[in-house]
């Protein structure tokens, strides 16, 4: 186990990220055309009022309870922990939320921002339609308009998906350009938002986007790492050795680290989508594998060619499937603060079967990457030792891929 | 002076207003663009403003999108579409060229290396699309070492401390985006940009060129009596694109769209005006 020597048990000294302009570093920022810059900053000035607005407080905090279903547990992994003969295993179960991942924190948040701005619709993208569905459950409920746009490919391995979003009343579009996954979903949200700025809020979905995206995201999901600090601290009685999170755009893991990133005992782990692993090509791990570029209006690490051109991802988990990451967790890595590992498609199907029949919790493949790295962590670690893992949404949704890969319809 | 800027000041003297057509390198072939840019000169574009293709052009519709598409199927490259130039300055020294495009391509080349390639290739002139003066200011201080303008874009909700700040940091012109949304999208309102453009004009000197929804050459006239630059893009692009399986037509007839805009613009424009 590497721990952070040297440094343990006092606060780390980091500066508060991101800066006026939502820079982490040289990371983030707002890399947009014109016609957003003004949105973004009414978007900004609201998000800044309205998070130190008591009453604004008040209802986001009741409606975390009574419609989320928050605090979610943190539950002791003790079986499996046993089998892996290590450190033992935490499981943040954001899977239990309403929804079914912590998509809906976030959600809940930039509705209730939407409502007080003024604006009847809302548009979002979507990946793995985990977002998707938190946004059409938001919208069903304050009665609002409700666009969600999804990449084709992404339409066709999450058809459970793509129904509860109709079901809840929203219109799912098809996006066909480019690669036909998120971030295409992602440009052509952003499309619809140039074009309908003054009556539409565009949730994104994740850490990433131009400035104040990132930081507002986060905010609005650090709840899932304050609430993992305060029951850990209860139930063991000390901090983690160590977080993991799986990082496709990065929110469930920013969510988590957040409240712990002055802990300088407490190592992070990002694990990004290794598809058929990082020496094929064929993956989704920018943090690993890539280099530094603009796009979706925020500087950060990207999967590009020696042209500048975005090139196409692959993961076995759709809301993996991002060729980009939030700038928080760029700055993270380029600080050393955080780690960041890849899990291959293997390893996370592997770890997906193992926790399902080993505690009988079935994880979604995003978070099954996160999984995957902890089979590998734990062993390397004390019995002593703690480690928490994000387990950010549930399998259900995924129960058709995971068949296909074994040669079953169901 | 800027090689823009000169050519702004020569067209006004002539009291003639700008055309300026955009065309993606690379669409649907490499071998088109340069015998193209000619062409467009030679039906009466005054700058030719060159598409940089990029995978992810956030910012622009389904036509040009489908542009960068066609192009990148050759891998048109940001240093393949300097190459164009250079092949284009080999017989036109004259008429400026701009680049248009997203920023990754240059944030992978370096922007000193961008600026100096850029500026040994003949181009005059950078629009980003995705770089708005607040994070802008390393490019375009590499491409003013290099005598190259940074044309910004303004739209009607830019504030007038935003429309000074680009005054300040750009050349060349300035860019009025007609209408909210993406290239392409819809018809302008030709009244509400015009009352845009008294309101810009008042925090500017540099000339105001107008884009984005200019389909026709009634239209390009109607804009041409009071901004300085037409600019003609999806329209152009989406001719292209109806020529795309027989590109040995393209260079001969996408380029009458042009003439015919040119001919309305000059006899509908402040030079009828004061015949």
């Amino acid at each position: 186990m590497v721990t952070q020597t040297g440094h343990a048990a006092e606060a780390l000294k980091l500066p508060d990220m991101p800066d006026a302009g939502g820079h982490f570093g040289v990371y983030g920022g707002r890399f947009v055309a014109e016609t957003l810059m003004g949105p973004l900053e009414e978007l900004r000035e609201a998000y800044e009022q309205y998070v130190r607005d008591a009453d604004f407080q008040a209802e986001l905090d009741r409606d975390l309870a009574q419609f989320v279903g928050r605090p979610s547990p943190l539950y002791h992994a003790e079986r499996w922990s046993r089998e892996l003969g290590g450190a033992q295993i935490y499981l943040k179960r954001e899977d239990l939320n309403h929804t079914g991942s912590h998509k809906i924190n976030n959600t809940v948040g930039q509705a209730m921002l939407a409502r007080r701005m003024g604006k009847r619709r809302i548009i979002a993208e979507t990946g793995a339609g985990q977002h998707g569905v938190a946004s059409a459950t938001v919208a069903a409920r304050y009665g609002m308009e409700c666009v969600v746009y999804m990449g084709a490919e992404d339409i066709k391995r999450q058809t459970i998906n793509v129904y509860r979003m109709r079901l809840l009343g929203a219109q799912v579009i098809s996006v066909e350009s480019g690669s036909k996954t998120l971030k295409d979903a992602l440009n052509e949200a952003m499309r619809d938002w140039v074009t309908n700025v003054d009556e539409t809020f565009y949730i994104i979905g994740t850490v990433a986007g131009p400035h104040p995206y990132p930081a507002m995201v986060r905010d609005f999901q650090a709840v899932v790492g304050r609430e993992a600090r305060a029951q850990v601290l209860a139930q063991a009685g000390r901090l983690p050795d160590a977080l993991i999170a799986c990082v496709g755009g990065g929110s469930n893991a920013i969510g988590l680290f957040h409240p712990f990133l002055r802990d300088a005992q407490v190592a992070l782990y990002g694990v990004e989508g290794g598809g058929e692993g990082l020496e094929s090509g064929r993956h989704a791990a920018p943090l690993c594998a890539g280099s530094p570029g603009v796009l979706h209006g925020n500087r950060t690490y990207l999967m590009e060619d020696e042209d500048g051109q975005i090139i196409e991802t692959h993961s076995v988990s759709a809301g993996l499937d991002y060729p980009g990451v939030g700038p928080e967790h760029a700055w993270l890595k380029d600080i050393g603060r955080a780690s960041y590992v890849a899990a291959s498609d293997a390893e996370a199907l592997q770890a997906f079967h193992e926790l399902t029949r080993l505690e009988g919790i079935m994880p979604a493949l995003e978070s099954s990457h996160a999984l995957a790295y902890a089979r590998k962590l734990a062993p390397t670690m004390d019995r002593e030792q703690i480690i928490i893992v994000n387990l950010s949404g549930r399998g259900d949704k995924d129960i058709h891929t995971v068949a296909a890969l074994e040669g079953l319809h169901v | 002076m800027s090689h823009i800027a000169a050519r702004f000041e020569a067209l006004r003297s002539r009291r003639r207003v700008a055309l300026i057509p955009y065309i993606t390198a690379g669409d649907p072939e490499p071998s088109v663009t340069v015998p193209l840019m000619h062409a467009l000169v030679a039906a009466g574009a005054d700058i030719l403003e060159l598409g940089v293709p990029f995978s992810d052009p956030m910012a622009d519709g389904p036509t040009i999108q489908a542009a960068c598409e066609r192009a990148l199927r050759h891998h048109t490259g940001l240093r393949h579409v300097l190459e164009m130039v250079s092949r284009f300055r080999e017989q036109d020294e004259q008429t400026p060229v701009v680049l248009m495009g997203y920023l990754n391509p240059i944030e992978v080349m370096g922007y000193q290396a961008f600026a100096a390639a850029a500026h040994r290739a003949g181009v005059d002139g950078v629009l980003t699309v995705d770089l708005p003066p607040e994070e802008g200011r390393d490019l375009v201080g590499a491409l003013k070492e290099h005598g190259l303008d940074s044309i910004f874009l303004a739209a009607s909700n830019s504030s007038e401390q935003r429309i000074q700040q680009m005054s300040a940091s750009g050349g060349g012109f300035l860019y009025y985006v007609s209408f909210k949304g993406i290239t392409g999208a819809k018809q302008l309102d030709v009244d509400a940009v015009h009352e845009q453009l008294k309101r810009i004009r008042q925090h500017t000197d540099l000339p105001m060129g107008v884009g984005f929804g200019i389909r026709d050459a009634e239209t390009a006239a109607q804009i041409a009596a009071f901004a300085d630059a037409v600019i003609v893009g999806s329209v152009l692009v989406a001719r292209i694109a109806q020529l795309a399986d027989e590109p040995e037509r393209i260079v001969a007839e996408a380029p009458r769209l042009i003439a015919q805009m040119r001919n309305a613009m000059d006899a509908n424009g402040p030079l009828a005006a004061t015949n």
